[in-house]
């Protein structure tokens, strides 16, 4: 195997920063659709919260767990990097486990506690919805900005915490759009081109700002031949939100046609703008000062976690697309038989 | 008070409130598979209304579990970053095994186990609950494997201050982790075992004579029964397997300053670190070297042997470490006797089992009020015993984090002390008010399924076809 791939500390470091890279973008999909029907909550009447849950209700577990795969291999693979980032991210890592833990456990309460304690509990789980959204967008945007803790980043942080909250209703919605039928189907189409504009202006600060923070990201960029190379995914990227926007207008189609596209189109605009920013920070997993190369463990244990991830990753796949076409179809109430 | 033992209590509140969670999920996946199999074997619809009653209660303790476990993965990087950094080549592994093969089973098949009951056919939503109940143990064997290497470690060597494995077979078979395992497991089999034994008789002395009740409560007191002997055994192994490896934790733990023979085994001290003795001995002569030894005149090591020619303790705080053990100890007699009490008065009077009066060994109507509050007041016992086991072991690994190989101090983060003031205060606030929350839904659930609710036909066994009623939406 070393003889196939040269040497284990260049391409162990690479092969785990995708993996991470990979869990990332699963988990801000997955858990972005379900913290952003959470977030989408205050807007609807008391039966469709109902039903909004529902729709949630059987993956939001799994879904979390790709955080806590990605933190981990965060961890086992780069340790160093893991503590470097969050013991400077203190605050906002503190203030996403709160809000996870509340709209987490609020999930369960709402349903189980007596019906006068309701209210709070939707209480809750919208609160820690919104925070655990605005927390990893201030953590995605001080990231942006190099981890430098001044006036000007926490200001671009704050605002990257917006849009990424408005982010993830709009995927949440796109998710309602999906899963639901009549009136709040037709809201959620609302709510979906209402939201849009966060995730165009969201897009457009991370990739006006992170440029201009770095001359490396810069070159990356905007030096030839990449630049052509690169072209598409603004131009894809472009064209993909000119497509919702159309579709938002129009939506819901009769017998429900075309109800799944705008989540599918949503899930790909999340993904080449995630790809977008993989570009720009490689070969950094500290943005300008630790490398994924210098911040990694010894190969021997990440080999080892490696071969076991080869065979279970798959697995793992296999089994929540199975979850998933389980409960496919529409979203029904929740129960127990 | 300085970040580092501030962080110490934070790790500790996270965990300890953790720990609850896991505790319950752990074993009654299990149970759950049981009753679920039950069901499919008789169609008896008792064994389907104690399925359902008590996976409500698996679903929220599992959402406690998931939410509070996420805490912890984060808390390594922002409090305690010197530990991935030292000894990551090890824990990191041991770690994403729990999260690839447990973590991920658990929280996808969770979700049919809970609401697939009539979208998939009944052998796939069995093998959901068994997925779920295998996951749950899968992911405690990983945890408990890194937890017993950090008290004996083994199969490593140290290059340039970091820890790189050579042999993972002695890793994970580290010497302290079947003990350390089989206790745990079984300690949340007996938490189990009187949570369902204590909803079940509050149900019970709530006028609730529903053939689930009676079948759950039966379940409750003879799971206890058997499993407290089981458990006793293992923690005196397991003590003994400590003796051998850790032996300060060991003096901590029967207040021993020096090493002698025929120590008595104290049932009251208070240790005075400051003088180095205990006051107000009260002791059993002989029976701490016996039980540790199995002579009355057996050697038992001293907390003084563990103090530097420079006076640098190397030894655990004495108190904490001592009255936990005794805590833990305490509750498992009581355990012992009213499991034992209860399923004693239960058999003695089984003729008075309604209805039928061959086949059933016990008769929920032989016990006394007294003893029914006393289970009502047990409920919880199960998670004293567990915490107050984990301080036994954990605070008697101090001053060591890894044993032997890096100190807790090493390992804190440099954030400042206020800060993890604030955070530890708002941690201690939400978990104070969500074990407030959890217990008050497990008594309002308790209720709720004693007034209305009613469940099958009482009295009829169903066929596994029968129509199964409706809960309300969203419960």
């Amino acid at each position: 195997m070393i003889d196939l791939f040269g040497d284990p500390a260049i391409w162990l470091p690479f092969a785990f920063a995708a993996l991470m890279g990979l869990s990332i973008l699963i988990y801000v999909v997955l858990d972005g659709f379900d913290l952003g029907v959470g977030i989408l909550f205050p807007m609807a009447s008391r039966v469709e919260q109902d039903r909004m849950i529902g729709s949630i209700g059987p993956f939001w577990d799994a879904n979390e767990t790709w955080l806590v795969l990605a933190v981990g291999l965060l961890l086992v693979a780069f340790p160093t990097a893991h503590g470097m980032i969050l013991s400077t991210l203190y605050l906002p890592v503190f203030i996403m486990l709160i809000g996870l833990i509340l709209r987490g456990v609020a999930f369960e309460f709402r349903a189980k506690a007596r019906s006068e304690h309701k209210r709070l509990w939707n209480a809750l789980f919208f609160g820690g919805s919104l925070a655990t959204a605005l927390a990893q967008g201030f953590m995605l945007g001080l990231y942006i900005m190099g981890l430098d803790q001044t006036p000007e980043t926490l200001a671009f942080a704050t605002l990257t915490a917006v849009f990424l909250a408005v982010g993830y209703s709009f995927i949440g919605a796109c998710w309602l759009i999906f899963k639901t039928e009549g009136a709040l189907q037709r809201k959620a189409v609302r709510w979906g081109r209402e939201s849009l504009w966060g995730v165009i202006l969201g897009m457009g600060a991370v990739s006006l700002a992170s440029p201009f923070v770095s001359t490396r990201i810069f070159d990356k960029w905007f030096s030839w031949p990449e630049a052509l190379w690169l072209s598409p995914l603004p131009l894809v990227s472009g064209g993909l939100v000119v497509a919702l926007w159309v579709l938002l207008r129009r939506m819901p189609f009769p017998g429900d046609r075309k109800a799944w596209v705008p989540f599918t189109l949503a899930t790909t605009l999340f993904t080449l703008a995630f790809g977008g920013l993989a570009y720009s920070f490689y070969p950094y997993v500290v943005p300008e000062r630790l490398t994924i190369y210098e911040a990694a463990s010894a190969p021997e244990s990440l080999l080892i976690i490696l071969v076991g991830a080869c065979f279970v990753v798959p697995v793992i796949i296999a089994y929540s697309i199975f979850a998933y076409a389980i409960f496919r179809g529409k979203a029904t109430d929740l129960r127990y038989d | 008070m300085d970040t580092l033992i501030l962080s110490r209590i934070q790790f500790g509140a996270n965990i300890s409130f953790h720990i609850l969670f896991p505790t319950i999920t752990i074993a009654l996946g299990w149970v759950l598979l049981f009753f679920r199999v039950r069901y499919g074997q008789t169609g008896d619809m008792k064994w389907m209304d104690a399925y359902r009653f008590w996976v409500k209660i698996f679903a929220l303790s599992f959402a406690m579990g998931v939410v509070s476990g996420i805490t912890m993965s984060f808390q390594f990087g922002t409090n305690w970053p010197g530990f991935m950094e030292t000894v990551g080549n090890i824990a990191g592994p041991l770690l994403a095994y729990e999260v690839l093969t447990a973590f991920f089973l658990e929280a996808a098949f969770i979700g049919i186990m809970l609401f697939g009951f009539s979208r998939v056919p009944g052998w796939l939503h069995t093998l959901a609950t068994f997925l779920v109940a295998f996951g749950t143990m899968l992911s405690a064997f990983w945890i408990i494997v890194l937890n017993s290497w950090m008290h004996t470690p083994q199969g490593f060597e140290m290059i340039d201050g970091v820890a790189h494995a050579t042999d993972w077979g002695a890793i994970i078979f580290n010497p302290s982790m079947p003990y350390r395992f089989a206790h745990m497991i079984i300690a949340s089999g007996l938490t189990v075992a009187f949570l369902i034994a204590g909803v079940s008789a509050f149900r019970w002395l709530l006028g609730d004579r529903k053939r689930d009740v009676r079948m759950t409560l039966k379940v409750g007191v003879a799971m206890a029964a058997v499993l407290i002997p089981v458990q006793i055994f293992i923690g005196d192994i397991h003590g003994l397997n400590t003796l051998e490896n850790q032996p300060q934790k060991v003096a901590a733990m029967e207040g021993n300053w020096e090493t002698s023979t025929n120590v008595p085994l104290l049932l009251f001290a208070i240790p005075d670190e400051e003088a180095r003795e205990n006051r107000f001995e009260v002791g059993i002569p002989n029976l701490a070297s016996w039980i540790l030894t199995h002579h009355a005149d057996g050697e038992v090591p001293g907390l003084n042997d563990f103090v530097a020619e420079d006076g640098t303790v190397m030894h655990p705080p004495v108190a904490p470490v001592f009255w936990s053990f005794r805590i833990m100890v305490g509750t498992g007699l009581a355990m012992l006797s009213l499991s034992w009490v209860a399923v004693f008065l239960m058999w003695r009077r089984r003729h008075l089992h309604q209805g039928q009066i061959a086949g059933h060994w016990l008769a929920v109507e032989g016990l006394p009020k007294l003893v029914l509050y006393a289970l009502v007041a047990m409920a919880f016992s199960g998670w004293l015993a567990t915490l107050a086991g984990w301080y036994t072991t954990e605070i008697g690994r101090q001053p060591w984090l890894v044993q032997g190989v890096m100190t807790t101090a090493q390992a804190v983060a440099d954030v400042p002390a206020p800060m993890v003031l604030g955070t530890l205060l708002t941690y201690l606030a939400i978990y104070a008010g969500l074990i407030f929350a959890y217990i008050g839904v497990v008594v309002y659930l308790a209720r709720k399924a004693v007034i209305g609710d009613t469940p099958s036909f009482p009295e009829t066994p169903q066929s596994p076809k029968a129509i199964v009623p409706a809960l309300q939406p969203g419960e």
